[in-house]
């Protein structure tokens, strides 16, 4: 398993991070490519949670959002560097997450739903106009003291690695192999002795600090956002999408989702959104519809084994 | 305190013919209709259509709606729900599924018809029943408010409400007293079993789905009136809401949703008269109690795991 690990590490994530590591000094668009990074690690933020252990989580943007927040209130009243404020990013959303464990009792679309509503309700606290003197309500925040995109930008690397490493280990552990068992079948893995409860929180938090780092250095990136902006529910359908269409409970499915639908969303999204959003919408049914398993099925169909 | 109290009322009838619909689906089919709320708008751009190129009352668009899309989630069902439920998680996968769909029909009404607010003159609704208005409520034709108790309301919110009233005693009349509707009951309760007793399960459903896309379409009519204007992205919010007077209710309850409905819409009322900078956050943080201290919802059964 130890060397399985190593294998995947090397051959999967050292790559893709030294591919994204070294485009910007080919490639223009930096914000584009920090987009992917940030997107690559929602996705596979959601892998951990609904790919290991079968809970969808539709309100996951509300962790990146918190993220953002705790990002940007350290940043302001306390002065904190960047790079201190984003671990506290991280630790606010796992904060979210305890708080939000009782959801885990929930099963299916009761979760997925009281997930959402917990996303919105975050949204609401955050840009309620009574919080001015803390949030700045609805008016945005802006963070031009620590503004250093090149940072960001190797922090969110870092980021995305760390995911990685995650979403490799849990592919490859005993621990992981528990989990799909909890999500199959919770009775029959408590029986084998499984601490059903214990593993599904502790997956939930993991998930939860991967979404709250990649908020934190959203927040630095960009650094003038709206409560809008980062609580948007893009991020929660995106992060979901990309990780169904390329399938998860894979290290590799996610990546190639993210590679591919955010690749098209940026070929045709800018130009004519709603005939993008049509093709958009058409391309998700058709996934639900024709390939439930994610692009990997196409592989593991065939017998070949999926990393 | 009785402005929001009566305001409340109206209005939570109103939210409970918001989502019965979408319960009807999910309590047969265990299918989370997410476009549930665009088939909201698409009633209300119906009840457009009626006024602007038939100068009609909109009221002749609720059964006009009603059977529009009664046929459109006939057709729909065939298209969707067999093939969804062979996958592994049709629950999760509709979740999805449904998105996409939201997704296209949101294209489809900004292509057609632009991203502008509309609105509907609200002494529209009700116009042909104008005299028996008057005769019961007071005040003039021309419409202006109607007096409950001392307190006066717009008449569109009376109109949705007793709307809403009929159409839930339909939908009770259907569960209830007809065949279709007891087979109905009985693929709600145990799907296995009513397929083992030879029950056409796949009948059942898409009535059951062609159903909740009517009521769904009735309810948008009224949307321009309670809501203001609406837009075609304005399907989003809708289907939240919906979820919230369903959950409250309960999940698979179609008549826990009147309930539902009428306990949101009083608290939204109350909320928004003595708080109202936090009315927002309301219906979000009532969901997550009701789902966390009665996931089933005020009147379901038990569903809760581990």
């Amino acid at each position: 398993m130890l060397r399985d690990f190593i294998r995947h590490f090397s051959l999967i994530v050292v790559p893709l991070v030294a591919v994204f590591a070294v485009l910007p000094a080919v490639y223009d668009n930096h914000l584009l490519l920090f987009n992917f990074v940030i997107f690559l690690a929602l996705a596979q933020g959601v892998n951990i949670i609904y790919g290991f252990t079968g809970y969808l989580p539709f309100g996951y943007v509300g962790f990146f959002g918190a993220g953002a927040y705790g990002f940007a209130i350290v940043v302001m009243h306390l002065n904190a560097p960047a790079l201190v404020a984003v671990a506290i990013a991280g630790l606010v959303a796992v904060l979210l997450g305890l708080l939000l464990t009782p959801l885990l009792r929930l099963t299916g679309a009761y979760f997925s739903i009281a997930n959402l509503a917990a996303a919105l309700a975050v949204l609401h606290f955050v840009a309620n106009p009574a919080l001015e003197a803390v949030t700045r309500g609805p008016y945005g925040v802006s963070l031009t003291g620590t503004f250093n995109p090149t940072m960001a930008y190797a922090t969110a690397l870092g980021i995305l690695a760390l995911t990685l490493a995650i979403v490799v280990f849990l592919k490859n552990s005993s621990f992981g192999l528990a989990l799909q068992a909890v999500r199959e079948d919770p009775v029959s893995a408590a029986m084998a002795g499984v601490p059903v409860v214990r593993m599904r929180v502790i997956a939930w938090l993991a998930s939860a600090l991967v979404a709250g780092l990649a908020g934190g250095a959203f927040a630095w990136y960009v650094s003038v956002f709206y409560p809008d902006n980062v609580f948007s529910s893009e991020f929660s359908i995106f992060a979901i999408v990309f990780a169904l269409f390329g399938g998860v409970a894979t290290i590799v499915g996610p990546i190639i989702g993210v590679l591919i639908l955010y690749g098209v969303y940026n070929l045709i999204g800018f130009t004519t959104p709603q005939y993008f959003q049509l093709i958009y919408g058409l391309l998700i049914m058709g996934l639900v519809l024709f390939l439930p398993a994610g692009l990997v099925s196409l592989a593991t169909r065939r017998g070949w084994h999926v990393p | 305190m009785l402005y929001p109290l009566i305001a409340g009322i109206l209005f939570g009838l109103y939210f409970s013919l918001v989502g019965i619909g979408l319960n009807l689906v999910f309590g047969v089919m265990r299918i989370v209709n997410l476009a549930h709320g665009d088939f909201l708008m698409l009633g209300a751009f119906v009840a457009f259509g009626v006024v602007s190129l038939a100068a009609l009352d909109p009221l002749f668009a609720v059964p006009l709606a009603f059977v529009v899309f009664l046929v459109v989630g006939l057709v729909l069902y065939r298209l969707l729900v067999p093939r969804l439920q062979r996958a592994k998680d049709p629950e999760m996968l509709s979740i999805i599924l449904f998105f996409g769909l939201s997704q296209v029909i949101e294209a489809v009404m900004t292509i057609g018809f632009g991203t502008s607010e509309r609105s509907l003159p609200s002494r529209e609704l009700g116009r042909s029943l104008a005299a028996l208005r008057v005769r019961l409520f007071g005040g003039t034709v021309d419409s202006g408010p109607v007096e409950i108790l001392g307190q006066s309301f717009p008449a569109p919110w009376l109109a949705a409400a007793i709307t809403s009233l009929i159409a839930i005693a339909l939908v009770y009349l259907y569960l209830y007293r007809s065949r279709l509707g007891t087979l109905t009951r009985a693929v709600m309760s145990r799907r296995d079993e009513a397929l083992a007793t030879g029950i056409d399960v796949h009948r059942v459903s898409a009535a059951a789905f062609g159903i909740g896309l009517g009521l769904a379409a009735i309810s948008g009519v009224f949307a321009p009136f309670m809501f203001g204007s609406f837009t075609p992205a304005f399907g989003v919010d809708a289907t939240v809401t919906s979820f919230v007077v369903v959950v409250l209710g309960s999940l698979g309850n179609p008549l826990g949703t009147a309930l539902g409905g009428v306990i949101y819409g009083v608290s939204y009322m109350f909320v928004q008269t003595y708080l109202s900078s936090w009315a927002d956050l309301l219906p979000y943080v009532l969901l997550i109690a009701i789902l966390l201290l009665r996931p089933s919802g005020l009147l379901g059964r038990r569903v809760r795991v581990a």
